[in-house]
């Protein structure tokens, strides 16, 4: 039956295809980086890995900040570098401008369990030392799910925020590993949850990976993840 | 010869004399268990109505409600010398040796009850007559009994013997703790030895017995010893390969400290990979050579029991099996020596900074011994209410160091009391909150929710449960969910997430 749901996701796969090419260009060459981990997200919305994974984000380019320690760390994610930064759900394509430089939100799907922010960032020919990430992404549950705890990885420091609460914190310069920092017990509420994180990188390699585990500490898969619309670059 | 001069001591002998006696009298007892525990020849511990029970030589009887503290409980009807007891299905069987004239002339008699509970109306005991003897002629010395439920196919067996001679195995019925064929020729397994019982374990039967001398104090040589065999009859071998029919037996464990003699093991299995034993020391130094009955830790390495050690107090680094790294405050640390910047690497051996050996730069160090941090320094930029709980690598800092000492007053559980945990030099304390997370208080208050009871399980780690979610019967333990997050969840005896290695820093 034809209706517009799927006249819209037919348009959206038919943009999103379209826009692959560009992707590809923007993240690197397959044959040669893992950058193709990372590509524009081709559907409205996805489930995450069978592990749990969230593996669909919108990403801003990277903002300098230095620093890896506990304080330094909370210092950088507690300074405004634009309006609503803690609040606001961004879309693909949005600008923000941070010390006079325009910054572009970019909505990726990745392939594997984590999201690659070196070629990320070096994909759009941006720094990948000393500087801070944002990532937002947006899990719609079916139902409220109580007593779940966020479970996430990263290169370096970063911080987690789920609908606008601070629930993680790990510090230091240290390496990505699946359930390094786990929050304390929360609640999901029925329908949009807002997960947000800053990523803060000394040097080298810098990447996350993020997903939900249930009260067994195993992982979460019955949610979907969304970033909104992939605008055309 | 010059006679001795008796002189009266000066003020200052006299007060370091005084401070001598009060160290002697302060001295925690090697015996971890409180209370009234004054035994000799302590059976299996049983469970009743949620007490537990032992008996020994004598008609003694010690009863706890905790497993810590002991107290003296109501002398069964028979009485006589190392009983052993076991509980299959409703019923409470207690094997009890006498003498029927002189040793090697004795023997072993049974009765029961469905309740070790002086006040419950099932409390009472019934005779049902003698199970092995020996006629003081035989090559055995019909006594001290060793009760064995076969896991593996539900057979109950009886050991029995005591130095005159063999170790003896007979069958029992487990509808009766009766011999089922008392025609049946007891089968020789041991010889030389006393007070024997049998474990399963991974495969193997092993049999404990007691070599050396008893009932001398201080002078006595019991030791307890093992051999394994693949089936319940034998052979029993020890780790040399010699069978302790021909007198093997691996040492399980020895006089130590400041007890001498044990004897007459027991075993406690309290299921999720936590066992401990029982045993009686023939002296007690801390408690004027008394004999006493103890409760320690059952360990297994590499397929031999090994008897573990009561907790000892101290600061410890307390490090996840799973994940490598340790518990400490959600404070920013400071690094040990102080904050130093990522220097450039040495340019080689002659070059700038080489120190002709170590290499320069960051390498070189700062000269000097380094101290220890100094908890009372790094503390001040603490919160000073409660903080967070999380996991890291271990770097010697002061946030990462936990005190554990026993507290008293608050009651026990099998084998010791409960502890409080502590930032070493803070009162600092290691609590959950009312979410069920891991929280470090300002201070010690003594609440349920900041006493944790270690128990070792038998790989040597450690489990670290809450004494408030005890008293609610839950299995909840210190759980290693995440690299760098603990929080406190149900134990689950398969996984690592609930192991710890307390390491002396």
């Amino acid at each position: 039956m034809i209706t517009l749901r799927n006249i819209r996701m037919t348009a959206f796969v038919v943009l999103a295809g379209s826009m692959f090419l560009a992707m590809a260009v923007a993240f690197g060459n397959a044959a040669r980086n893992p950058a193709t981990s990372l590509t524009r997200p081709a559907t409205a919305e996805r489930s995450p890995d069978p592990r749990g994974f969230i593996q669909r984000w919108i990403i801003l380019e990277p903002i300098p900040a230095t620093g890896l320690t506990d304080s330094a760390v909370q210092a950088a994610v507690k300074k405004e570098y634009f309006p609503n930064q803690l609040t606001i759900i961004p879309h693909d394509g949005d600008k923000v401008t941070v010390g006079g430089t325009e910054l572009a939100w970019h909505a990726v799907d990745t392939s594997d369990y984590n999201v690659n922010l070196y070629y990320f960032a070096s994909g759009f020919g941006k720094p990948t030392s000393n500087v801070l990430f944002w990532a937002v992404t947006t899990i719609n549950c079916p139902q409220e799910m109580p007593g779940v705890r966020l479970s996430i990885g990263s290169n370096a420091a970063s911080v987690w925020w789920v609908n606008g609460k601070e629930v993680i914190g790990i510090y230091g310069d240290r390496q990505t590993v699946i359930d390094d920092g786990v929050s304390k017990r929360l609640t999901l509420k029925k329908g949009p949850n807002v997960i947000r994180c800053a990523v803060v990188n000394g040097g080298g390699a810098t990447d996350f990976c993020a997903r939900f585990l249930d009260g067994e500490d195993e992982p979460l898969t019955g949610f979907t993840v969304s970033v909104g619309a992939v605008k055309q670059p | 010869m010059k006679p001795i001069q008796h002189t009266q001591p000066s003020p200052l002998v006299r007060t370091i004399l005084l401070f001598l006696i009060f160290i002697t009298l302060w001295i925690q007892p090697s015996s971890a268990l409180d209370g009234q525990i004054q035994i000799h020849d302590p059976s299996t511990i049983a469970l009743c109505d949620g007490k537990f029970y032992t008996y020994g030589t004598g008609g003694t009887t010690l009863v706890s409600d905790d497993g810590w503290t002991w107290s003296r409980g109501v002398t069964p009807p028979r009485r006589g010398m190392a009983p052993d007891i076991i509980h299959i299905g409703d019923r409470y069987y207690l094997y009890i040796a006498a003498n029927i004239g002189a040793q090697p002339k004795a023997a072993i008699n049974m009765i029961s009850s469905k309740s070790l509970n002086p006040d419950s109306p099932d409390y009472k005991w019934e005779e049902c007559g003698v199970v092995a003897s020996s006629d003081g002629v035989e090559f055995c010395n019909a006594i001290d009994p060793g009760l064995f439920l076969d896991p593996t196919d539900g057979k109950l067996w009886m050991v029995y013997g005591s130095y005159f001679g063999y170790i003896r195995l007979v069958q029992l019925d487990p509808r009766t703790g009766k011999r089922i064929d008392p025609n049946d020729k007891p089968i020789d397994i041991a010889i030389n030895c006393e007070a024997s019982v049998m474990i399963y374990h991974d495969g193997w039967y092993y049999l404990l017995a007691t070599h050396g001398s008893c009932c001398r104090g201080a002078d006595s040589g019991y030791n307890i010893r093992v051999g394994r065999a693949r089936k319940v009859t034998g052979p029993f071998l020890d780790h040399t390969g010699l069978d302790m029919l021909e007198g093997g037996g691996k040492l399980f464990v020895g006089s130590g400290g400041r007890v001498i003699g044990p004897g007459h093991f027991g075993l406690i299995d309290l299921g999720d990979g936590v066992q401990k034993f029982s045993c009686h020391y023939e002296a007690d130094l801390d408690r004027g050579g008394a004999s006493v009955i103890d409760i320690r830790p059952l360990l297994w390495k590499d397929g031999w029991p090994v008897a573990g050690d009561h907790f000892k107090e101290g600061t410890y680094q307390i490090e996840s099996v799973r994940t490598g790294t340790t518990i400490e405050l959600a404070v920013e640390g400071v690094p040990v020596g102080g904050r130093r910047v990522r220097g450039p690497r040495p340019a080689g051996p002659g070059g700038p900074g080489a120190d002709g050996g170590g290499g320069g730069g960051i390498f070189a160090g700062q000269g000097g011994v380094i101290p220890s941090q100094d908890v009372a320094q790094v503390s001040t930029s603490w919160p000073a209410g409660n903080i967070d709980i999380r996991m890291s690598n271990y770097l010697c800092q002061a946030q990462q160091k936990w005190t554990i000492t026993s507290v008293t007053n608050v009651g026990g559980y099998l084998g010791s009391p409960y502890f409080k945990i502590t930032i070493a030099g803070t009162d600092r304390t290691l609590a959950v909150d009312e979410d069920g997370e891991l929280v470090a208080l300002p201070a010690f208050s003594g609440g349920p929710e900041q006493l944790w009871r270690l128990d070792q399980l038998t790989d040597g780690t450690w489990r670290i449960m809450p004494k408030f979610a005890l008293a609610a019967k839950e299995s909840l333990a210190i759980s290693a969910i995440g690299n760098s997050f603990a929080t406190i969840a149900k134990f689950d005896p398969t996984s690592a997430k609930q192991r710890w290695i307390l390491k002396t820093p």
